[in-house]
């Protein structure tokens, strides 16, 4: 399906929920997503017969220095057709609605997000660390994150 | 030699006559053989978290055949004498490291194996998550450079282990 087309039909259910496309330059398309509408947004492309997106390829977090992003890349199996999801969110408490139950893929994915860049996925099933430990302080992948001088005594 | 009948009556006194003529007694010293006996059965630690595991395998396989060393692989440390430590270790992995060291039962070794487990290597600026070097979590025997080192490399460092075990006083009198 053409993005454009995509859009417009995003745009006809959810109107202000999806305030842009980015097509010129992005590989797949985005469609901008406002946080609150997400968690609809991606049922409905997971339900609709003519969409069908069943499979979430990458789900990423994405630090803008002013404003963080969460980019969902979704695939479907069905019509071979792709399309991304960009979800902005603010410096202060970045937080958006978990997938996991739309695409259990996610919640690996989110875990990851959650651990480097801090961003919090509210109704996660399981939202721990995955990648440090569990008692590391800070989020090393923000552009503002200050290296520890010591983890546990050793020199970092 | 003492049992050579044409030598009867310069019998020594540590083959007493009662051994026979069939009594096989060597003589040399406890270190030495204790030595020969640790150094000529190093079995490791099966442990690897990068790729230096893949040269550790190979090294332990067929073509390099660390066999012939008497070392083979144990899959617990509380059956292993020597650590080669192959890979990156992260912050995650330290306490884990620590853990499989203690766990080993003396005496025990250390083969600090490739530039990550060596200093960091490639990780050692900019890096948060990557220990700079094993040697600050546990003490290392032997170093062996390489990125990865090839299996040449790593028995090189295990016959210099084998040396520097020769060179051990095991039964010397305490200071």
């Amino acid at each position: 399906m053409d993005p454009k087309a995509l859009f417009d039909a995003l745009k006809t259910r959810f109107a202000g929920a999806v305030p842009e496309l980015q097509a010129e330059g992005f590989r797949p398309a985005f469609v901008v997503v406002s946080p609150d509408a997400l968690l609809d947004v991606a049922r409905f492309l997971r339900d609709d017969p003519g969409l069908r997106f069943d499979s979430l390829m990458c789900l990423s977090g994405v630090d803008y220095k002013e404003r963080f992003a969460v980019a969902y890349h979704l695939y479907s199996m069905t019509h071979r057709h792709a399309i991304g999801l960009k979800v902005f969110l603010p410096r202060e408490n970045p937080s958006v609605a978990s997938v996991d139950s739309v695409w259990p893929a996610a919640n690996f994915m989110e875990r990851e997000t959650f651990d480097l860049f801090g961003i919090d996925f509210p109704g996660s099933k399981d939202m721990r660390r995955i990648l440090l430990p569990e008692d590391w302080e800070g989020h090393p992948l923000r552009k503002d994150y200050k290296y520890p001088e010591f983890y546990h005594g050793i020199k970092i | 030699m003492s049992n050579d009948p044409a030598h009867g009556a310069a019998r020594p006194i540590h083959a007493p006559a009662s051994f026979g003529p069939e009594a096989h007694v060597l003589v040399g010293n406890a270190d030495q053989f204790v030595n020969w006996a640790r150094k000529s059965s190093l079995w490791y630690l099966l442990f690897a978290t990068a790729c230096c595991g893949i040269e550790l395998m190979q090294t332990g396989a067929s073509r390099y055949d660390l066999d012939r060393f008497g070392a083979v692989f144990r899959a617990s440390p509380r059956q292993s004498d020597l650590l080669i430590v192959a890979g990156t270790i992260t912050h995650k992995m330290a306490d884990r490291v620590k853990r499989l060291y203690e766990q080993m039962p003396e005496p025990k070794f250390v083969l600090s194996m490739g530039s990550c487990a060596n200093t960091g290597g490639p990780f050692y600026k900019d890096s948060y998550c990557v220990v700079k070097g094993v040697d600050l979590l546990i003490p290392v025997d032997v170093y062996v450079p390489g990125c990865p080192p090839r299996p040449e490399a790593l028995i090189d460092g295990f016959l210099k282990l084998q040396k520097i075990i020769e060179q051990k006083r095991n039964f010397a009198a305490k200071a």
